[in-house]
């Protein structure tokens, strides 16, 4: 069974997304990286980028098969996660802490309306 | 579920490993049991443990077996010298496509083809057909087992879980040969680029094999590492580095066909020895990614100054080599330098002399 902290938000894109104020911090969630398997390279978007929601912003390849990250949200990339580029293994390792991918600055807070709970994020991956 | 799926004998044990299930090709497999990454690299420096069960075993006997198999096989079974000896070969069609990939061994009886397990159904068929003017008895064998054990301890950790006669086998065999001990048929072959055996036995042999392999410290490992593993060692995978739309001359097969003695007819002579006339043959290659980036099956290669393109047939992520590596079938007279095509972007990459890998290192410049 795979791990989901009800302290986060999720998407049905299988990303985790903690909220501080505006800043959104979004990684992958433990059901993400436990389908792709051995990560072994992530692409991070550029910091000061701006992403529309919905955008692939990020690839995140694993031995298997590389898969997109999308921008949950509509804002600026303030902050990116640069250990992931030397140490992708931490997706697999640590998927909710130090594997955090980027931070958006908000800027349109209906979009947040989408976001699941943890319950409901359990229920999309148990389906 | 639509259909309900083969088990090998092995499952429970696969289980019992916390293995990994998927549907592969109809047979209910494990792809790791934990980590791939770390499954392959217990091959590449210690030793693995594979079912290899789902493959197809073939039993040939009759009269007339050496002759059908000399007219059936590209490659020419008349070099197997010795019993126990294996060849590998490509079945072709009339054409001189690929209609499957094997090993056969000579047997003290006739000859034991291993098939791919995608490829049953057909390859049966077409040996039946093709077997109909021959005096040959066909047997497929799926009451056995098939163990590999790879890696550079695989042959004497094999030997310290075996009876005295297997293991006076397992440590004198010499590569691409079997024998039988105590009903195991111990070969010296293997689909990872390591020294290792492939063991064909019983269903029950083969429970308490594994249990006791998994004992002394061999890691079971999935069919996610034995993909990688395979490719770095430059092998081709049926139905993605060839398949019934290209011969082996476009497959890096080349040298398993058997051209002399120039009177023997084989299926798919004709077509090959007109393709080698008309020259300008595409060719399957190794592929090295200059950056970072995984390349994948059917992206596209381009080549500076030329319009033809070629397409990558497998790729993924080195485990031993920590970059990517592909095989691709690209035109004649291109390259090295080339660029991948990947996600809507090009990425430099050049073209190296198979394999990537072998007994543990890197091999190509």
């Amino acid at each position: 069974m795979s791990n989901v902290p009800h302290d986060l938000q999720y998407t049905a894109a299988h990303e985790w997304i903690r909220r501080e104020g505006n800043v959104l911090t979004i990684g992958i969630t433990d059901f993400a990286q436990a389908q792709l398997g051995d990560v072994v390279f992530v692409e991070l978007p550029d910091e000061g980028s701006e992403v529309m929601v919905g955008d692939s912003i990020a690839v995140v390849e694993s031995v298997k098969a590389a898969s997109d990250v999308y921008a949950p949200a509509t804002g600026t990339i303030v902050e990116i996660n640069e250990a992931l580029i030397d140490s992708p293994e931490l997706v697999n390792e640590d998927p909710y802490e130090d594997a955090w991918f980027f931070k958006i600055a908000l800027t349109e807070e209906e979009e947040t309306e989408t976001f699941m709970d943890a319950e409901s994020y359990q229920d999309q991956c148990s389906e | 579920m639509a259909t309900e799926l083969n088990r090998t004998p092995l499952y429970q044990c696969h289980v019992d490993a916390n293995g990994k299930m998927v549907d592969f090709g109809g047979w209910e497999m494990p792809i790791h049991y934990g980590s791939q990454v770390k499954e392959h690299e217990a091959v590449r420096t210690h030793a693995g443990l594979f079912d290899v069960s789902h493959m197809t075993v073939v039993d040939l006997t009759g009269p007339d077996t050496t002759a059908f198999l000399r007219y059936l096989l590209a490659n020419d079974v008349a070099k197997l010298d010795v019993i126990g000896r294996a060849l590998y070969t490509g079945m072709l069609n009339e054409q001189g496509m690929v209609i499957d990939d094997l090993i056969c061994y000579r047997m003290a009886d006739g000859y034991r083809l291993v098939v791919n397990c995608s490829t049953r159904e057909k390859d049966l068929a077409w040996i039946a057909t093709q077997a109909s003017a021959f005096a040959v008895t066909i047997t497929e064998r799926p009451e056995l087992a098939m163990l590999a054990v790879q890696g550079p301890n695989a042959r004497a950790i094999t030997a310290s879980v075996a009876t005295p006669a297997q293991a006076d086998i397992i440590n004198n065999i010499k590569p691409f040969n079997g024998a039988y001990g105590d009903d195991w048929f111990i070969a010296r072959t293997g689909y990872t680029g390591e020294d290792g055996l492939e063991i064909i036995l019983s269903a029950d042999d083969a429970i308490a094999l594994w249990k006791s392999l998994l004992a002394a410290g061999v890691a079971p490992t999935g069919l996610g590492a034995r993909d990688t593993l395979r490719l770095e060692a430059g092998m081709n995978l049926y139905g993605n580095d060839m398949d019934e739309t290209v011969t082996p001359l476009e497959s890096a097969m080349g040298w398993t066909i058997s051209w002399e003695p120039a009177d023997r007819d084989f299926i798919g002579r004709q077509a090959l020895t007109d393709q080698k006339a008309a020259g300008n043959i595409p060719r399957l290659v190794g592929l090295v990614l200059e950056g970072k980036g995984v390349m994948r099956s059917h992206q596209t290669v381009h080549f500076d100054g030329s319009d033809a393109i070629g397409e990558i047939t497998s790729g993924t992520f080195s485990p031993s080599l920590g970059m990517s590596v592909a095989m691709a079938r690209v035109p004649a007279g291109v390259g090295p330098a080339c660029e991948i095509e990947m996600r809507g972007k090009r990425h430099a990459a050049r073209i190296v002399k198979l394999p990537f890998v072998r007994n543990g290192k890197k091999v190509f410049e």
